[in-house]
C-alpha cells in the first residue's frame, strides 16, 4: 500500500529580548545557576507579572513577516501543572486568543514552492531547568531560564515528508534570525520544534492517528525522527496494529523514538484567563512602526535578485541565507557597481571561496577577516585584469590571513602579483618555454591539442601564474601557427 | 492618649504631647497585656517599632515630618513585610521571612508609620470569622467567645481594642468590610485597582485589595493616602493621579442621594441590625441625604458566583506553595508526588484546601463553561446592576452583614451558612468598586453593628465624606470594648438576650 504522511511542526523560538517576559531578569544564557531569577522568577508570595513589550513587539515583527492577522486583543492565560521546574504550578500562556493568527511561510522543494499554512503564534514563558546530575539522588533547579519569552509558532499538518518539515524548520529558522527576533542557537535551546507525524492510505482525506514528538533540537535529528516516527507507524498499522495519540521522544543515541506519554494520561492544564495580567492590547499605530522597521524579507530579496541580476534562484537562495550574508553581498556588489556580470561574480566569490574559508574557521560572515570592502577591491582587479582569478585566489587567502592587513591591492603590489600583459615581455617567456619543451611541440604538431595546454601551463607556471592566460594563449597560437 | 485616634494623636506627636517612642511604647505594653487574650497578634515586633519610632521622632526634630508620621499601625499578615515573618495565617508559611515589602507596606513606611506588628487572619485570607488560621482563632474584643469576623481578624481586633490607632486589611470578598462591622470600626476596600496588589499573597487575584482599618473615616483617608497610588510593579494598578482622601470630608450632605436597594433589606436580616440600618438612614436624612429605592436584581447570585471564582483563582495561585523552594516541605516523602501531597496537606488547613479542591473542580475540563465561564458572565451582569444603580443614587447604603458577630464554633462546621455571611459584602469586590463599613449601632447584647456604604468607581472620598459626617453626628465609633484585664484569663461573657 502507498502511504501518505503528514506532518505540523510546532517550534517554540526564544525571543532576544535582554530582559525576561514578566520580569526583569537577563535572559543571558550560561549562568550560574539561579542568578538570573528574579523574585516573580521563583515565585515569592506576592509577586506579579509585567510584560516586557519588547516580546510582544518581536510577536508583532514575526507575524507582519508572515503575512498573519496581529490580534488588536489577546489574553494571557494560566496553564496549570506540578513540575519543581515550574515555580508558580502554572505557566503563563495565550490559549484562546493568541496575538499572532494564520500566515504562510513558503518552502523550496524539489517540485517547486510550496506555501505551509501556520495557524497561529503565541507568546508565553518558558519554564526553569531539572538538574538530575551531581545531586546524589536529589534533583537541583536552575530557574536561570523560568520567564524566559517564547514565541509557540504552530503550523498547519501541511508537510508531507521529513524533507519538507526540514526544510519548513530551516526557513523558519532563518527568518525568525532574518528579522531579529530569536538567536536561533539549537545548541542552547533558542529554537526548537515538536513534530506532529500521522500516516494515512494514499487517497484517504480523513487524518490518521498522530504521534507527537517532542524536543527535536537540531536538523538532524528532527529528520531522522520523522522518518523513524513514519516508518514506525506504517509497519504498525501493515501489522494489523493501530497507532496510539502519544507524546513521543526521539533519542538520538539509539536513533528512535519512544513513547512519554499516552493520551490517557494527558493532564487537564485547567486553563484560565490570568487575572494579573489584562488583556494585551495592540494599536494600529504600534503595528503600523514595526511594519516600517520591518526589514526586507528574503524572499522579497530573492525575487529582486533573479529580476535586476539574473542570478539563478540557488544562487539567490544561497545569499539570503542569512540577513548578514545578503548585506555582504550587496555591499560587494554596490562597491563594483552593480551590474549583472560584476552580480554573478559577486555570487560566485561569496558561495565559493568565501564561504568555504567561512566554513574552514566556523565562522560567521559578521566574523570574516575580509570584510566586503576586501573583497571587492579585490574582485575589481580581477575585473580590470590586474590579476588572474587564479591569482586572486592567493591573495584572497593572504587577505584571510591578514596579510599586509588585508589590503588586497598592498598584497598584490607586495607579491609582486600583477598580471603581465606585456605583449613583448609575454612573447619572450612563450619563445624560452617553446625553446625548453621541444618535445610537447612535437606533440602539438602531431595533432594531440592536449599538448597545447601543457604548454600553457609552462608559459604559466615560468610566470607564477602572473601571466594574462588569454594573452599566452594568443601568442602561442601564433608561434605555433595554429 | 494611648487610644486616640490617628488623627488626634498626630496632633499630639505635633504638638508635642508625647513622642513616637512613648506612644509606641505605651501602645506595646497595651499588646503585650492584651494580645494572650485577644490573640491578634501573631508577630510583634518590638525592637523595629521601637527603631521607626526614634527615626519618626528625629524627623520630627528635622522637621520633616508627614501626618502619618510617627503613627503605631499593624499589618495584616498576608502583605509582605521586608525581615518579617509573613505567615498568611497558615502553617504553610509559618516560618516564611518576608524578603521584601509590599507596595501598600512602603507607602505607609515612607509616610513614617511605626510598624509594630503583623496581625492573624483567616489561612490565606479565605474565611470569615478568623477561625481557619493556624495560630487560633481571634477573640472578638467586645465579647471573647464571639468571632471578630475575617479574614482581617486580628487587623480589625487589634484596633477595636486600641491596641493600635489603624491597621491594614485586604478584602477578597468583605474580609475587611465584614470584620470592621463585627468589632465596631471603620473598612474600607478601596476601587480594585487603587491600591497595588505588589506584595500582597494572592488569594482570589482579581478581587484582592488592601484597604485601611481605624476607628474614624477620617483616620482610614489618612492611611489610604498612603496605600494608594500606581505600581508598575502591578498590571492591573490603576494608572491615575494622586487624590488626598481627605478633601470632601468636610463636605455638607445636603443633596446626597442614598440608594436603598429592596434585595438588602429582607428576610435574613437580623432585626436588630435591620433597625439600627434604618435608625441610620434616619439620621442620613437629617444630614439633608435623600433615600432613593434601587434595584440590584442580581445581588442574589452574587455568593454563588464568588464562591466559583474565588477558588478558581486560589486554586491556581497557591499552587506555587509545593514545598520546592520555600514554605512547608514534609519531612519525609517517598518521591515528588509524594512530596507535593505531603508537604500542602500537611501545610493547608481545612478551608484551604476546601476551596482548592472547589476551584481545580470548576475550571476541570468539562466543568469549565458551566461553572466558571457562567461566574464569569453573570459577574458582569452585577456589575451592570452597579451602574444602573448609580444612575440615581450617589452611594448605596445596607447591612454590612445580616448579623452582627457570632459565637466563635457556631458556623465552622458548616461552610455554606458561614459563607452566606458574605451576602452583602461579595457584590463591591465582583464589580471592582469601593464599599465601607461603619458602626452604627450595638445589639442588645452590646456587639457592634455595620453599616456599608458602596459607591461608583473611584468615589472612596465620598464614601468617607458620608462616613465622617455620620461620625461628626454619632458617637458610635467612639464606644470602646472593655478589655479584661491583664490578670485575667478571657472568661466568655455571658450574654443576656
Amino acid at each position: 500500500m502507498k502511504w501518505e504522511v503528514v506532518i505540523g511542526l510546532e517550534t517554540h523560538a526564544q525571543l532576544s529580548t535582554a530582559s525576561k517576559i514578566f520580569s526583569g531578569a537577563s535572559t543571558a544564557f550560561g549562568a550560574a545557576p539561579n542568578t538570573q531569577a528574579a523574585a516573580v522568577d521563583i515565585a515569592l508570595p506576592g509577586v506579579l507579572p509585567v510584560l516586557n513589550r519588547g516580546a510582544v513587539e518581536r510577536a508583532i515583527r514575526f507575524g507582519l513577516a508572515v503575512g498573519a492577522t496581529i490580534n488588536r486583543r489577546s489574553v494571557f492565560a494560566r496553564k496549570n501543572y506540578f513540575y519543581p521546574d515550574l515555580p508558580k504550578g502554572y505557566q503563563i500562556s495565550q490559549y484562546e486568543i493568541p496575538v499572532v493568527v494564520g500566515g504562510t511561510i513558503v518552502i523550496a522543494t524539489p517540485q517547486g514552492d510550496k506555501t505551509v499554512r501556520l495557524t497561529r503564534a503565541h507568546l508565553e514563558e518558558d519554564a526553569g531547568k531539572s538538574l538530575h546530575e551531581d545531586f546524589h539522588g536529589m534533583t537541583g533547579i536552575d530557574l536561570n531560564r523560568a520567564g524566559t519569552p517564547l514565541l509557540e509558532i504552530v503550523s498547519e499538518p501541511d508537510l508531507a515528508s521529513s524533507d519538507e518539515a526540514v526544510a519548513y524548520a530551516k526557513t523558519l529558522h532563518a527568518l525568525v534570525q532574518w528579522i531579529g527576533i530569536c538567536d536561533g542557537n539549537m545548541q542552547e535551546g533558542s529554537f526548537r520544534c515538536d513534530a506532529n507525524v500521522s500516516v494515512r492510505p494514499a487517497g484517504e482525506t480523513k487524518l490518521g492517528t498522530r504521534c507527537e514528538i517532542k524536543n527535536l533540537n537540531s536538523f538532524r535529528f528532527m529528520q531522522a525522527a520523522i522518518e523513524y516516527e513514519i516508518h514506525r507507524q506504517v509497519a504498525l498499522i501493515e501489522d494489523g496494529g493501530r497507532v496510539v495519540q502519544e507524546t513521543r521522544l526521539f533519542d538520538p543515541d539509539r536513533n528512535e523514538t519512544r513513547s512519554m506519554r499516552s493520551k490517557e494520561d494527558a493532564q487537564d492544564y485547567r486553563y484560565f484567563p490570568d487575572p494579573d495580567l489584562p488583556p494585551l492590547v495592540i494599536g494600529d499605530e504600534w503595528i503600523e512602526r514595526v511594519r516600517a522597521a520591518l526589514p526586507e524579507l528574503p524572499r522579497a530579496m530573492q525575487q529582486r535578485y533573479a529580476a535586476d541580476y539574473a542570478l539563478p534562484a540557488s544562487d539567490a537562495a544561497t545569499l539570503t541565507a542569512s540577513r548578514g550574508l545578503a548585506a555582504y553581498f550587496e555591499e560587494v556588489l554596490r562597491a563594483l557597481g552593480g551590474g549583472a556580470a560584476n552580480a554573478k561574480l559577486a555570487a560566485n566569490w561569496i558561495q565559493g571561496d568565501v564561504a568555504a574559508a567561512l566554513n574552514r574557521a566556523e565562522i560567521g560572515i559578521e566574523q570574516a577577516p575580509v570584510p566586503a570592502a576586501a573583497l571587492a577591491r579585490l574582485l575589481s582587479r580581477i575585473v580590470d585584469q590586474t590579476i588572474s582569478g587564479k591569482i586572486a585566489k592567493d591573495v584572497f587567502d593572504a587577505a584571510w590571513a591578514g596579510e599586509h592587513g588585508g589590503d588586497p591591492d598592498a598584497i598584490i603590489a607586495a607579491k609582486g602579483l600583477t598580471q603581465i600583459s606585456d605583449e613583448d615581455a609575454l612573447g619572450r617567456i612563450v619563445d624560452d618555454v617553446l625553446a625548453a619543451n621541444a618535445a610537447m611541440v612535437a606533440e602539438f604538431k602531431a595533432g594531440k591539442e592536449k599538448a597545447f595546454n601543457a604548454l600553457v601551463g609552462q608559459a604559466m607556471k615560468a610566470t607564477r601564474g602572473k601571466a594574462n592566460p588569454a594573452q599566452v594563449n594568443a601568442i602561442l597560437r601564433r608561434r605555433l601557427g595554429g | 492618649m494611648l487610644t486616640g485616634t490617628l488623627a488626634e494623636l498626630a496632633a499630639a506627636l505635633q504638638a508635642g504631647r508625647i513622642s513616637s517612642v512613648e506612644l509606641t511604647q505605651g501602645l506595646l505594653a497595651r499588646i503585650a497585656a492584651h494580645n494572650p487574650a485577644l490573640n491578634a497578634f501573631v508577630t510583634v515586633d518590638e525592637e523595629g517599632a521601637l527603631a521607626a519610632a526614634r527615626a519618626a521622632d528625629a524627623a520630627r526634630a528635622a522637621g520633616t515630618a508627614g501626618p502619618l508620621t510617627g503613627l503605631p499601625i499593624a499589618h495584616k499578615d498576608v502583605l509582605m513585610t521586608a525581615g518579617l515573618t509573613t505567615s498568611c495565617g497558615s502553617r504553610m508559611l509559618a516560618r516564611f521571612t518576608a524578603p521584601y515589602d509590599a507596595h501598600v507596606v512602603a507607602g505607609l513606611k515612607d509616610a513614617g508609620t511605626v510598624l509594630v506588628g503583623k496581625t492573624n487572619m483567616d489561612e490565606f485570607a479565605m474565611g470569615s470569622s478568623n477561625e481557619t488560621s493556624f495560630f487560633g482563632p481571634v477573640r472578638n474584643p467586645w465579647q471573647h467567645d464571639h468571632v471578630p469576623g475575617g479574614s482581617s481578624g486580628g487587623s480589625a481586633a487589634a484596633v477595636a481594642a486600641r491596641l493600635v490607632p489603624g491597621a491594614t486589611g485586604t478584602d477578597t470578598g468583605g474580609s475587611i468590610r465584614q470584620p470592621a462591622s463585627f468589632t465596631g470600626i471603620c473598612g474600607l476596600k478601596p476601587t480594585y485597582g487603587v491600591c497595588s496588589r505588589y506584595g500582597l499573597v494572592a488569594f482570589a487575584s482579581s478581587l484582592d485589595q488592601a484597604g485601611p482599618f481605624a476607628r474614624t473615616a477620617e483616620d482610614c483617608a489618612l492611611l489610604l493616602n498612603a496605600m494608594a497610588g500606581h505600581d508598575p510593579r502591578d498590571s492591573t494598578s490603576l494608572e491615575r493621579p494622586a487624590e488626598d482622601y481627605t478633601r470632601d470630608l468636610a463636605r455638607p450632605l445636603a443633596g446626597l442621594r442614598v440608594g436603598l436597594p429592596a434585595e438588602y433589606f429582607g428576610a435574613g436580616v437580623d432585626a436588630e441590625v435591620a433597625a439600627a440600618i434604618e435608625a441610620a438612614i434616619a439620621e442620613l436624612r437629617r444630614l439633608g441625604a435623600t433615600a432613593v429605592d434601587v434595584r440590584l436584581p442580581n445581588a442574589r447570585l452574587a455568593v454563588p458566583v464568588y464562591y466559583v471564582l474565588a477558588p478558581a483563582e486560589a486554586s491556581s495561585n497557591l499552587s506555587r506553595f509545593d514545598g520546592v523552594r520555600y514554605g512547608h516541605r514534609a519531612e519525609k516523602y517517598s518521591d515528588l508526588l509524594d512530596m507535593y501531597k505531603k508537604s500542602r496537606a500537611e501545610g493547608f488547613g481545612d478551608e484551604v484546601k476546601r476551596r482548592i479542591l472547589v476551584g481545580t473542580y470548576v475550571l476541570s475540563h468539562g466543568y469549565y463553561d458551566a461553572y466558571y465561564l457562567k461566574a464569569q458572565q453573570v459577574r458582569h451582569l452585577i456589575a451592570d446592576d452597579f451602574r444602573r444603580a448609580y444612575a440615581s443614587c450617589d452611594v448605596i447604603l445596607g447591612p454590612t452583614a445580616p448579623t452582627a458577630a457570632f459565637r466563635l464554633g457556631a458556623k465552622s462546621d458548616d461552610p455554606v451558612e458561614m459563607y452566606l455571611n458574605d451576602i452583602f459584602t461579595v457584590a463591591a469586590n465582583l464589580a471592582g468598586a469601593p464599599a465601607m463599613s461603619i458602626p452604627c449601632g450595638f445589639t442588645r447584647a452590646g456587639l457592634p453593628i455595620g453599616l456599608q456604604l458602596q459607591g461608583d468607581y473611584f468615589s472612596e472620598a465620598r464614601l468617607l465624606n458620608v462616613a465622617h459626617q455620620f461620625q461628626q453626628a454619632t458617637d458610635w465609633h467612639r464606644r470602646a470594648p472593655t478589655l479584661a484585664s491583664e490578670a485575667s484569663p478571657p472568661a466568655p461573657q455571658e450574654v443576656a438576650p
